[in-house]
């Protein structure tokens, strides 16, 4: 067979998993079902806080097509330990215990309280109204300082609602936050945010009771880690649990978690020994899945009368929820690593203080802590432009770090692997027309437009590629960082992957069949790539952190490489010459000096299969797996401008135009990485303009649907003008960073800045995200009655 | 999620719909569905009897009858939207549909529903209140009433229409030569109205204005026509607009903030009223 | 209660609670999964059909509605193995990433290009404002569009 000479690395190549996306036959999770399912239903507490005296379940038992209703006492023996929790951060981090099903107390509105077994999924909703819990309500607590001080404990067994302390411990030289000549103390309020993949969650849980096998689907970015830690849950061994994640409509860090309903559907399917389905609706999701941020920053900046940056300290209070989900306090340290950003500072500061609350359990959401810091630090270097009376670009430039091509420390004790920050900042302001920019702002400045122009800049680095298995032991992840992939080539001349880390809308699909076709000489139509069922893939750690380009790949590379020299040797066997006389080039190895004579891999598969004649000790079959733990992470970096226009009559910002120049290292597919910055920075406008979980003093979600979350339509937000530089990673073999988290990275300070830019000559120096209407009208009229 | 269990019946007539409603008063009209089914979904409303009325024939009409345009109860939002009757004769109206909900929800939500719901923060009520249009009412043994729009909307979700009445018709002035002006100011485009300002203006009468979201119920701004009946500019009489206003403070904006809105706003669609 | 429909050109019938939303309908009693359900508000568009040729979100409409009525899915757009230029445009756009919002934003396409064959940008962005995306940011669904309706009308003149 010949070899294709094609490359498709670098290239636009269109997506192979669309077909089926696209015609409607793609596999989500409430498309299955099984013979003999039922229909599973949470009742879910309606406070945030309060006592539960009694559960009365036998109306609902006694409701048409109702098969089973369970409470937490119920279920009691099902469980060999609580639900997971597998980054306790500190050694005297205090962990709230939080079991599928709380018993005497509901923390949060939507904690579960029982559960319902019916034939048919309305029978299953109809009998949950009709489970009786007498409530005992208690007062509930979601302010962050308020809850801090412990007039209403959460979970009485701690004693507290203050859980955990964690500090970077500081890099470089701290007196510099006494001496500097210029500092500004700022603090940012960051609400909670939901994540809102479009796909709500969902499991179906299935057994084999004579073999004791069980199979979960279910929605989720984390198979491999939901089959070690709900075995544990569940009390199954791992080698009877069988995790599928099927096409998965999104995540966005919400599914890169193990929930109660995962556990409670296996639980269930043992006692009642048939498949049980959990479809999650979106009042549903916006209770019982993670939120994202919520947090508060108390931040100093010290500088010189140039605006050199001397130093940044950082002090957060982070909201945890009412229990630790997957990773909970390990978010805001994720976030502890970036806060002196692209720029060369001399001394860093972070610490973070975790906090319980009565609000659904926060977790990783897309950028989980970067965003954080990425937003409180470009929030406050334009407080210090503005403090100096200097633009805002400027005082980034002369702040950044010079371009850097091997690894090298940063101030805060990690190394960074490579950067070029006055590239990408130098494109964007070029793009953007920055001069032209300030002009018409001027201008409108000077005609006393309702309509004024703002211009917000955001300079970012993230921390990519999670992670190095030592770096996550040292920082008590339960974990390692490493991921698995094993190719094999068949001899039909395609190409299976089966690898560790499983997309929920990233194309990696095409993105990995790209780097083995050019590798094996084959067309990625001619690659099947199989993720996401541990049975297939056995071997891996998912998907999140932007680490499956990052690490994913890399060992995709490393298996590739291994076939390259398993099918040398099988190539000089057969050319019947030693291998070093082998040149290996797009699939085939040629004899040096006799271009004749080739064997291209696609032709070894089939040798290698049948093993007719192959070398001794050659283990037939062209099939290899490599297991990759990266030597440290990626470093990510960019520069993004928002413009928006601002009626400062009503407060009302609009976004006019984003541009953003980003270095995600070495690019495979230049489409799916656009794509992922256009769907990043859209979530990162919204977090900026349009969303914000909001709680009444009770402790009840106010923000209770999608009509009064603001998820934002096309409408509210513009195309998108990008940009790349390329500089290669020094992590791993192909030099690439990861890109899925870097629109929501940078975005929100971009547009934040760009609204406060906008009504800054009236005064203004702050208005917090979301920047609502209200919010600006508000900080226009606070700074009219300043100045007067 | 789906809604509770409920017994369906299909009217053959708006007599029908009559006769069905008055044998079970927890009994609901649906025409498109598009505010009750919602509300069921969330389990936030349980009739036990739905009585679909969107097959009852000739209640989608919309034409000129001698100085009104009548609208049937069942004109879609999309039909009264690109009615060209409406365009030419009561603009207000059809632009005011074109902004309902999106695409979707004008394909089948419809005008007489849109009443019925008598949702403070919906769009159409203001205009017909602006307008000063009558609506159609029909009840039990053929009765028939004509009610104001200012009569008709009364309260919080609470329309001037018994148990056993359905709304029939809406009948809008003809407002040819003037000026008019439907502003929503919203923070998604399929969001309600935060507040919005329907404004009716020279030629032919006198200046009218009627606010969205700035109480229980769609509000004439009278302070705001007072000052302009007595010569004000739009600038100086929308200073007026929360003149008797209630507005609710929730997530999308607090009260005070809605008033400051009206009178941006209020100003903001008299002058564009004025020159159109 | 009786409800018959046709979908996809082929007449359908079943018995149903009267509470059967139209989704449900389509996915659980003739089996056309391709509709798919992301909200509870009819928000987010995702469950987006043609009735009688004009976009409806199926979550917000009940079966019993829809009797009699002529149904377009997303599994009726592609004809003779011919993906239709809307499925065609997306795909050449990269205008889907988990695609589970595509094909509300498909019909939803599909039915607004018949009432406005050659829009601008700002058009479609606001044709599309019922239909909620998490994954793309607009940018690519928008171009894919303006593609697939610059090729329709092209193919139609």
């Amino acid at each position: 067979m010949a070899q294709v000479k094609e490359r498709f690395v670098g290239q636009p190549v269109l997506r192979k998993e669309d077909p089926e996306l696209l015609t409607g036959q793609a596999r989500y999770i409430d498309n299955l079902s099984l013979p003999g399912m039922m229909w599973m239903a949470v009742v879910r507490s309606p406070f945030a806080h309060a006592g539960i005296k009694g559960i009365d379940t036998s109306s609902a038992k006694a409701m048409p097509g109702v098969l089973g209703v369970f409470t937490a006492a119920d279920l009691e023996g099902e469980w060999g330990g609580p639900l997971p929790f597998v980054w306790p951060i500190t050694e005297d981090i205090k962990v709230p215990v939080h079991w599928p099903l709380t018993k005497d107390r509901a923390r949060f509105q939507g904690d579960g309280v029982a559960v319902v077994l019916a034939e048919t999924r309305g029978q299953a909703e109809d009998a949950v109204e009709a489970v009786h819990v007498d409530w005992e309500p208690l007062a509930a607590v979601t302010d962050l300082e308020e809850a801090a001080k412990d007039e209403v404990v959460i979970h009485e067994d701690l004693g507290t609602n203050v859980v955990v302390h964690w500090s970077h411990g500081g890099g470089g030289d701290q007196s510099v936050f006494e001496m500097a000549p210029v500092k500004i103390t700022e603090r940012y309020v960051a609400p909670r945010l939901i994540p809102n993949a479009i796909e709500p969650r969902g499991c179906l849980a299935d057994l084999n009771p004579a073999m004791g096998e069980f199979t979960l689907y279910s929605a989720t970015q984390i198979p491999h880690i939901a089959r070690v830690t709900l075995g544990g849950t569940c009390g199954i061994p791992e080698s009877k649990l069988r995790i599928v994640a099927p096409d998965v409509g999104g995540g966005f860090g919400s599914k890169l978690n193990v929930y109660a309903e995962e556990a409670l559907a296996l639980a269930l399917a043992r006692r009642t020994k048939r498949p049980v389905k959990w479809i999650e609706t979106r009042s549903e999701n916006y209770l019982a899945t993670i939120h994202g941020r919520g947090v508060i920053h108390d931040v100093e900046i010290a500088a010189t009368e140039e605006g050199k940056i001397l130093g940044f300290r950082v002090k957060e209070l982070a909201d945890m929820g009412a229990y630790y989900q997957l990773l909970t306090p390990g978010i805001p340290e994720l976030g502890g690593w970036v806060y002196m950003g692209p720029y060369d500072v001399q001394a860093y500061w972070y610490e973070f203080t975790g906090i319980v609350t009565n609000a659904t359990p926060t977790d990783a959401y897309r950028g989980a802590g970067r965003p954080e810091a990425t937003y409180v630090l470009e929030r406050a270097v334009d407080a210090l432009a503005r403090h100096l009376g200097k633009d805002p670009a400027e005082v980034r430039r002369i702040n950044l770090v010079p371009p850097f091509g091997e690894a090298k420390p940063s101030v805060m004790g990690l190394n960074v692997d490579s950067g070029d920050y006055p590239a990408t900042f130098e494109r964007a302001l070029e793009l953007a027309g920055y001069d032209e920019l300030r002009t018409e702002q001027a201008a409108r400045r000077q005609r006393r437009d309702v309509k004024q122009l703002g211009i917000g800049l955001s300079s970012y680095i993230e921390m990519c590629g999670l992670a190095p298995s030592n770096i996550l032991g040292a920082l008590r992840y339960a974990a390692g960082g490493w991921d698995a992939c094993t190719v094999q080539c068949l001899p039909d001349g395609k190409v299976v992957l089966k690898i560790g880390t499983s997309p929920h809308g990233q194309g990696h699909v095409t993105t990995w069949a790209q780097i083995a076709a050019d590798t094996l000489g084959v067309t990625p139509d001619d690659v099947e790539v199989l993720h996401g069922d541990t049975s297939i893939s056995p071997l891996g750690m998912d998907t999140y952190g932007s680490r499956s380009a990052s690490v994913g790949q890399a060992a995709l590379f490393h298996a590739l490489e291994k076939i390259k020299e398993k099918a040398r040797t099988l190539a000089a066997h057969e050319l019947e010459v030693a291998e070093d006389d082998l040149e290996f080039e797009q699939g085939a190895f040629h004899v040096r000096g006799a271009p004749d004579k080739v064997r291209s891999i696609t032709d070894l598969a089939v040798s290698a299969w049948h093993a007719h004649s192959v070398p001794a000790g050659f283990e037939p079959n062209l099939e290899a797996t490599a297991v990759f733990d990266p030597p440290n992470f990626t470093w990510p970096a960019g520069t993004h401008v928002c413009v928006v226009e601002v009626d400062i009559q009503t407060g009302q910002a609009q976004v006019r135009a984003y541009i953003a120049v980003d270095d995600c290292g070495v690019v495979i597919n230049p489409m799916i990485v656009d794509g992922q910055i256009h769907g990043g920075v859209t979530q990162g406008i919204a977090e900026a303009l349009f969303e914000e979980a909001v709680y009444d003093a009770e402790g009840n979600l106010m923000t209770s649907t999608m009509t009064n979350y603001l998820v934002p339509s096309a409408v509210e937000v513009p195309s998108f003008q990008l940009d790349r530089r390329e500089t290669p990673s020094t992590t791993n073999p192909m030099g690439v960073k990861g890109i899925g988290e870097a629109g929501t990275i940078a975005a929100p300070p971009a547009v934040v800045n760009a609204v406060i830019d906008a009504v800054s000559h009236l005064g203004v120096t702050h208005i917090e995200k979301p920047a609502t209407p209200e919010r600006v009208w508000s900080a226009i009229q606070g700074a009219k009655g300043g100045a007067a | 999620m789906i809604p509770a269990p409920f017994e369906y019946a299909r009217a053959e007539s708006i007599d029908h719909a009559i006769e069905l409603l008055s044998a079970d008063e927890d009994a609901k009209i649906i025409a498109g569905g598009h505010s009750l089914l919602p509300l069921m979904r969330l389990r936030l409303a349980r009739p036990s009897m739905l009585v679909d009325v969107s097959r009852i024939g000739d209640l989608s009409y919309i034409r000129q009858d001698d100085d009104e345009v009548a609208i049937g109860a069942l004109a879609r939002h999309h039909d009264v939207a690109n009615s060209e009757a409406l365009q030419q004769l009561c603009p207000i109206v059809s632009y005011a549909a074109s902004g309902i909900g999106d695409p979707q929800v004008r394909h089948v939500g419809t005008i007489g529903g849109s009443c019925a719901h008598s949702d403070p923060a919906s769009d159409m009520p203001t205009v017909l209140l602006a307008l000063d249009a009558s609506l159609v009412v029909r009840g039990p043994n053929g009765a028939s009433r004509t009610v104001k729009a200012a009569d008709f909307f009364k309260g919080l979700f609470e329309p001037d229409l018994a148990s056993n009445e359905v709304l029939a018709e809406i009948r809008v002035p003809k407002t040819t030569g003037r000026g008019w002006s439907y502003i929503k100011f919203h923070r998604r485009a399929q969001d309600w109205a935060l507040v919005g300002v329907a404004a009716l203006a020279g030629n032919g009468g006198g200046p009218a204005v009627a606010l969205t979201n700035m109480g229980e119920r769609p509000l004439r701004a009278a302070g705001v026509e007072e000052a302009l009946a007595g010569g004000a500019d739009p600038a100086t009489a929308a200073q007026r607009a929360d003149e008797g206003t209630s507005p609710p403070s929730d997530p999308f904006g607090s009260a005070e903030y809605r008033r400051e809105l009206a009178k941006v706003l209020v100003r903001r669609a008299l002058e564009e009223a004025m020159v159109r | 209660m009786h409800v018959g429909v046709t979908v996809n050109g082929e007449r359908r019938e079943a018995d149903v609670e009267p509470r059967t939303l139209l989704v449900y309908f389509l996915r659980e009693t003739i089996g056309l999964t391709g509709t798919n359900v992301g909200c509870d508000t009819s928000s987010c568009g995702a469950c987006t059909v043609l009735v009688d040729g004009e976009s409806v979100k199926s979550c917000t409409m009940l079966a019993l509605q829809a009797d009699g009525r002529d149904i377009t899915t997303i599994e009726g757009m592609a004809s003779d193995g011919q993906l239709h230029p809307l499925q065609e445009a997306f795909h050449r756009n990269h205008g889907l990433q988990c695609g589970y919002c595509t094909p509300g934003m498909i019909m939803a396409a599909a039915s607004y290009l018949k009432e406005n064959p050659r829009p601008t940008e700002e058009e479609v962005r606001e044709a599309l404002e019922g239909n909620l995306c998490r994954c793309t940011g607009y940018h690519n669904i928008v171009k894919s569009i303006l593609d697939a309706a610059g090729r329709m009308s092209g193919a139609t003149t």
